[in-house]
């Protein structure tokens, strides 16, 4: 148990000198902070990208989904959200760097000449983002305290691993981010694999005698089952996810820190060489814990940068730019503190408010989309309706818990496990191309 | 057929082709690798679509453009 607390703490003292020591020699400008001076190669841009993916919801929810809904849990490796990546990253890279843009409301104030809209996506990312961060310290309590035998409290861990990251992402920004992620890999790497290979054998003689005693036990457990769960949910949910996942405020401004659009294409094509990990996951106390401080270093400054940048700007215009980056960063401990009271306090409304992230980030895609068409289809109002009906549908399918199969009993199963996202990215789509029609006359032309 | 077009194609294939196959996955047999076949599907898909991807990135006129 002594040594469990001591490989935890060595690994955080590690990580915190790492992070802090990574601002060393450079002047760190709002735009060295938030999106490292745009000097990040390709391993940089990869170890922060999987870092994101493979958070403590990996950890946790893996292993916990594989016990208790079996099949349903291969979701998480299946991954597509590099194919879109491939082509997609290395645009909004380009349009950021040619405009110099600090965070994915920028570019939509860029895009669409419009700050009024740029304030509208940082407000749903910042609703996003705030549960996202909070779900991440509460994994980080709770894998440390089983890694520790219940040695350590979690609540403890909590305000030690928040400490830390504030502390990082206030002096580093995202260089403190980027290295943080270096030893957290090397970490899953090594423990990950070797335990993932160790255990099945160890308990089962195999791996595959291992599935055979679950399905022996539980038949059918492992395929996906005809409704509910089924092959529509596990579709819809893996195209979801994929398309949602560059439209975190966080994800969207790690782009931006690339020095190349190769950059981005090298780091798209390594990304599921990522997602064989996962094959091996279990509880692991030290690389638990920076699964969650990675993402949540991340978060933390995006949070403080939209919050400087595009919701205070606009609201007192005549800040200058080197007080929306002090702004930026003295944001970071609130926005920490006020995950911490919520991840102390808060009750179903943090799990349902997670639950709708990726339903709302989702909601940016046809305004992104289309403003890297050479002639963009849509107009200001047309995106800004989009989002608006997009967020709502989200919004109130989850404050209601309405499913498809209650709307329309008599329709088949497979429509109606749809994830409710899509619904929402499709009722988007149309009022965007509809209110765009009505608006093309005004809009003049196109950034 | 352009390369931009063949990379197109590539990468569609490299994006529906694991879902395509769901749906038709009723049984947890056979085993591949010690996996079950779902598993194993997800896992081939892994292997199958990052190579697509290099395939893509090497005919991409894009990514050849940047190199200085």
């Amino acid at each position: 148990m002594i040594i469990s607390v001591g490989i935890i703490a060595i690994f955080l003292v590690i990580a915190l000198f790492l992070g802090i020591a990574a601002s060393r020699g450079k002047d760190m400008s709002l735009e060295q902070w938030s999106v490292g001076g745009r000097g990040f190669g390709s391993i940089f841009i990869f170890l922060l990208m999987a870092g994101e993916i493979y958070t403590t919801n990996a950890f946790l929810g893996v292993s916990g989904w594989m016990y208790g809904k079996g099949g349903v849990a291969f979701y998480n490796i299946a991954m597509l959200n590099y194919v879109i990546a491939y082509w997609l990253t290395p645009k909004i890279w380009a349009y950021g760097k040619k405009h110099n843009l600090l965070s994915q409301s920028d570019f939509f104030e860029q895009a669409y000449n419009s700050r009024i809209l740029g304030t509208l996506v940082a407000i749903v990312g910042l609703v996003a983002l705030i549960p996202y961060l909070i779900i991440q310290l509460k994994g980080l309590g709770i894998i440390v305290s089983e890694a520790s035998y219940g040695a350590i409290d979690p609540k403890i861990t909590i305000w030690i691993g928040t400490i830390a990251m504030i502390a990082y992402v206030m002096v580093s920004g995202i260089h403190g981010s980027a290295w943080t992620a270096v030893i957290k890999d090397f970490l899953i790497l090594g423990v990950v694999i070797f335990l993932g290979i160790y255990l099945p054998i160890h308990y089962y003689g195999g791996i595959q005698p291992m599935w055979e005693a679950i399905e022996a036990v539980k038949p059918g457990f492992l395929t996906l089952p005809d409704s509910g769960f089924s092959a529509s949910w596990y579709i819809s949910t893996i195209m979801l996810t994929s398309l949602g996942f560059y439209m975190w405020p966080h994800t969207f401004v790690a782009t931006f820190s690339a020095k190349s659009g190769n950059a981005l294409r090298n780091n798209a094509i390594m990304l599921p060489i990522y997602a064989l990990f996962l094959l091996f996951i279990l509880f692991v106390g030290a690389a638990g814990l920076l699964t969650a401080i990675v993402p949540g270093s991340l978060i933390l400054m995006s949070a403080a940068t939209l919050l400087a940048k595009n919701v205070v700007k606009p609201i007192r215009p005549q800040t200058t730019d080197q007080q929306i980056g002090i702004i930026a960063r003295y944001s970071v401990p609130v926005i920490a503190l006020v995950a911490l009271y919520f991840t102390f306090s808060g009750g179903g409304a943090i799990t349902l408010l997670f639950l709708m992230g990726y339903g709302l980030v989702t909601q940016f895609v046809p305004g992104v989309v289309c403003s890297l068409l050479k002639k963009n289809p849509l107009t200001l109002q047309g995106v800004f309706a989009g989002i608006i009906v997009g967020v709502t549908i989200v919004g109130w399918q989850a404050a209601t818990g309405a499913h498809l199969s209650k709307l329309f009993p008599s329709w088949p199963s497979y429509i109606q496990d749809i994830n409710i996202g899509f619904l929402a990215l499709s009722v988007n789509i149309l009022v965007s191309i509809t209110v765009s029609a009505f608006t093309r006359k005004v809009t003049v032309q196109n950034v | 057929m352009t390369r931009k077009k063949l990379c197109y194609l590539l990468t569609f294939i490299a994006y529906f082709g694991m879902p395509l196959g769901i749906p038709f996955i009723k049984s947890t047999e056979p085993y591949i690798l010690g996996l079950p076949f779902l598993l194993f599907w997800m896992v081939l898909w892994i292997f199958l679509g990052t190579g697509l991807m290099i395939l893509v990135h090497r005919i991409n006129p894009d990514a050849k453009e940047e190199v200085e």
